[in-house]
């Protein structure tokens, strides 16, 4: 009874209240009855899983996309969200995590994109200029508003869309994973101006994967977990530990099997490789069959880059790969799956999938070459092997002949590693393999990735999940900026070491 | 199957109100006709859509049938050359103009749109260049040639109705065509690359020599298209034979399936495609209609199939979404 006296003066208090919303997206509950409370001056951080619904949510709030259903408050008054527009009217800003600005054009009229200061029906330059001034300051960043934003570095920029969003009289401000692209000394500036703003009174929703980040910046904490509320943290109750604790809210080790397997000849090797993204870097690393190396590294440390070039999308500067003491011919993608490499890209709908296809279509778009019969596609072996796929990774939905475009993340990306489980490589590599996936899809991932290396595959895995990183690898690699800064069995390692040498600290 | 019925239904209706107002509509020599002026269209029309589905566009086919249509009289009767030897020239050069459009778009990464354009110019301006923009034909002679074109074989136990050579080419075009493109790898990976070119090349597709290989489709139907063009009039005028040819065939690929974005597209709807479009312009003729209003009533008739199949496709969209949500809605 308390409680909800307590809730109701909350409610009207807050600056925003969001009230059992609840989203599905074709089959996948994607948030189930989540509530959020923000006050006004507040900064609450929003963390969460991949796949928790923090996005979701923010999208929500922004009109990308309506509820299914729950109500939505502005200072106790019950709004409608349909459009990105609806938002903005009602003060909420929504700054994304690819940034939204037109980078041919200068930071005055990316300010007042859509809103341009009128004189006699043409745009008045001066106005704009004097205007926008005025919200670089308050953003603290002191550059000439004509100035293209192409030539600002990825922390002005994301200062320039929070002026942006300030112009709109933004009162309620998301900002979904600022920091990802920052250096520590941008994320220090954008700190200052995210404390300034909340002085100011304006509400702040900050969505993070980085807890140290979130301990120094948040008055408070609201964890979701797999769609809905998992607890709440004020400030002085904010530690590392009760963050994790909530956010994962199981026990861990029920997700991996460990299955017994014994690593034997080293079977990719990897020799001064320098990659495009960081030409002054050379790596080496070596991978034993039926070993998992965990690749640890922040977000643009070039973990990316090297699968990439390992498989052949980009031809390496200098260095090169070897499998089983062959060395691979560099910029060949078929060369790297002839001789036993897969991928599984970060990015699956833009490099993996074609979304208008069938299951079939897709699954069997690596193999066909393998299976033809003198140019023709062997259809009996293609049916049989698909439809193998498809039990042995349980693949919803119904069945081969089904629009890929219509599966859940989880299903989609169960297509892209049954790809090349018809190939049998001996060794996989996969970025981020979970993103944007379903607990139940993730958990049969891990085993399928578990029971390959069992048979020998040697698998290499870029992940930004700790708890993935720590649970699934025998060895972690951890990459900063484009270079090795630690190797090691993940036996011996903990949370802490992969963070500090992720971020370059010994 | 349930998107050509959408366009065979619309090309019924324009067959059926053809037929009742004009008697001269279902004569044979008048079906004959259509069938013969569909058959060459349905020939250039496959070839675009080869270069469709790859996301592609070929403006050039026009300029392309051009050049082999007059290429082909002249080594005949200027230059003396044996039929097979001069068969085998002509068709030569549309095969090269497309492997160069291909190694353009694909190794200088320059845009289909600006290459096939450039070469609707060139191959036109070349054409009239070589000829002084002489008229072009077999005058008399190379009769037996010409059957390919203008030949009818005839039906057993009907009278007065024959099949044109040139549909007996296009079944065999097609045929071909539509084994290509869904019995072997190269058509999977031509739709793979039309539907995400990043996708397919992570696959290990070389994208590069699929595309290459649709340019080169592409024109060589075109070339075999010019030369059959030019076998059934006899006359070749380089200033304006072949004259937006390109339009007719890209006009068919759409209608008949053919999505610009890439990645779809069937044999069997760009045929129906192209046969609609000859219908239209013989119902225009035989119902009076001015001819100037040609492009006007062909434009029109496009514009509202390709409206008619995005409606069609939004309600779909929508009553599977009024579907997923009322079954969810239920415990």
């Amino acid at each position: 009874m308390n409680q909800t006296v307590n809730n109701t003066a909350m409610n009207n208090d807050a600056l925003l209240s969001v009230l059992a919303v609840s989203k599905n997206f074709s089959g996948v509950q994607a948030l189930t009855g989540v509530n959020l409370h923000l006050m006004s001056g507040e900064r609450l951080a929003l963390i969460g899983q991949n796949g928790a619904g923090k996005s979701t949510l923010m999208k929500i709030l922004a009109g990308v996309f309506p509820a299914d259903c729950g109500q939505i408050k502005i200072r106790g008054t019950p709004v409608q969200i349909y459009s990105v527009s609806d938002a903005l009217k009602h003060g909420i800003a929504l700054i994304h995590q690819e940034l939204n600005l037109v980078p041919n054009l200068d930071i005055g009229s990316n300010i007042f994109l859509g809103r341009e200061p009128q004189h006699l029906g043409l745009i008045d330059p001066k106005l704009i200029h004097r205007n926008s001034s005025q919200y670089l300051k308050m953003v603290g960043l002191d550059v000439s508003p004509a100035r293209l934003v192409r030539s600002l570095s990825i922390g002005q920029r994301q200062l320039v869309e929070i002026a942006k969003a300030l112009a709109t009289d933004a009162q309620i401000l998301i900002m979904d994973e600022p920091t990802s692209s920052l250096s520590p000394h941008e994320t220090n500036l954008l700190f200052e101006v995210i404390k300034d703003l909340s002085n100011k009174g304006v509400g702040i929703i900050y969505i993070s994967h980085r807890l140290g980040e979130v301990k120094s910046v948040a008055t408070r904490v609201e964890v979701l977990r797999d769609g809905r509320n998992a607890g709440s943290l004020e400030k002085d109750l904010i530690s590392h530990n009760r963050m994790v604790s909530l956010m994962v809210g199981r026990n861990i080790a029920q997700f991996y099997q460990h299955l017994k397997r014994h690593s034997a000849a080293i079977i990719l090797k990897v020799e001064n490789l320098r990659t495009q993204a960081f030409p002054n870097k050379s790596l080496s690393f070596q991978i034993k069959a039926g070993e998992i190396v965990g690749m640890g590294g922040l977000v643009g440390a070039g973990r990316t880059a090297i699968l990439q070039t390992i498989f052949g999308i980009f031809r390496p500067l200098s260095g090169y790969v070897s499998i089983s003491g062959k060395i691979l011919r560099p910029g060949s993608p078929l060369e790297a799956i002839q001789k036993g490499i897969a991928l599984v890209p970060e990015n699956r709908q833009e490099n993996a999938l074609i979304l208008d296809t069938t299951v079939r279509f897709n699954l069997s778009l690596a193999s066909l070459r393998r299976d033809q019969k003198l140019g023709f596609v062997g259809q009996r072996r293609e049916k049989v092997l698909v439809n193998q796929i498809i039990n042995r990774l349980s693949i919803r939905g119904t069945g081969s002949e089904q629009l890929v475009k219509y599966l859940s993340g989880g299903n989609q990306q169960k297509v892209v590693l049954g790809r090349w489980l018809a190939m049998s490589p001996s060794i996989l590599l996969l970025d981020e393999p979970t993103r944007g996936v379903d607990v139940g899809s993730k958990q049969q991932i891990y085993r399928v990735i578990e029971e390959l290396a069992a048979k020998g595959v040697a698998v290499l895995f870029v992940s930004s999940e700790m708890e993935e990183l720590l649970g699934l690898s025998d060895r972690i690699i951890v990459v900063h900026e484009g270079g090795i800064s630690g190797d090691f069995p993940s036996n011996q390692s903990s949370e802490n070491k992969v963070l500090n040498l992720a971020s370059g600290i010994q | 199957m349930k998107k050509l019925l959408g366009i065979f239904g619309l090309l019924v209706v324009v067959c059926l109100i053809t037929a009742i107002f004009s008697d001269r509509f279902l004569t044979s020599y008048n079906i004959e006709n259509v069938i013969r002026r569909s058959a060459l269209f349905g020939i250039i029309s496959i070839g675009a859509s080869f270069v469709i589905i790859t996301a592609g566009i070929d403006l050039s086919i026009g300029s392309v049938i051009c050049l082999t249509g007059v290429f082909l009289p002249n080594l005949l009767t200027q230059f003396g050359v044996s039929v097979p030897f001069a068969l085998l020239l002509a068709l030569s050069v549309p095969l090269l103009l497309g492997s160069v459009h291909g190694l353009l778009i694909t190794r200088l990464n320059l845009q289909p749109f600006v290459v096939t354009l450039c070469g609707l110019l060139l191959y036109r301006g070349l054409a009239r260049g070589l000829t002084s923009d002489q008229t072009q034909g077999f005058g008399n002679d190379f009769t037996h040639l010409r059957t390919l074109a203008t030949g009818k074989i005839p039906l057993p136990f009907v009278d007065g109705f024959s099949i044109p050579v040139p549909c007996l080419i296009l079944v065999i075009v097609a045929s071909l065509g539509a084994t290509v493109l869904n019995r072997t790898i190269y058509g999977r990976y031509l739709l793979a690359v039309g539907g995400n070119e990043e996708a397919a090349r992570y696959s290990g597709i070389n994208t590069d020599k699929i595309k290459l290989m649709a340019y080169v489709i592409s024109s060589g139907l075109a070339g075999l298209g010019g030369m059959l063009f030019v076998l059934d009039v006899n006359s070749a005028q380089p200033v304006d034979f072949g004259n937006f040819y390109e339009l007719y065939a890209i006009a068919a690929a759409v209608l008949g399936g053919c999505s610009l974005r890439g990645g779809e597209g069937t044999i069997l709807g760009v045929v129906i495609g192209a046969t609609l479009m000859q219908v239209l312009r013989n119902s225009i003729t035989l119902l009076g209609i001015p001819t100037q209003l040609e492009f006007a009533i062909i434009g029109a008739v496009i514009l509202a199939g390709v409206m008619a199949d995005e409606t069609l496709k939004l309600m779909i969209a929508h009553r599977r979404k009024v579907l997923t949500i009322s079954r969810r809605s239920k415990p």
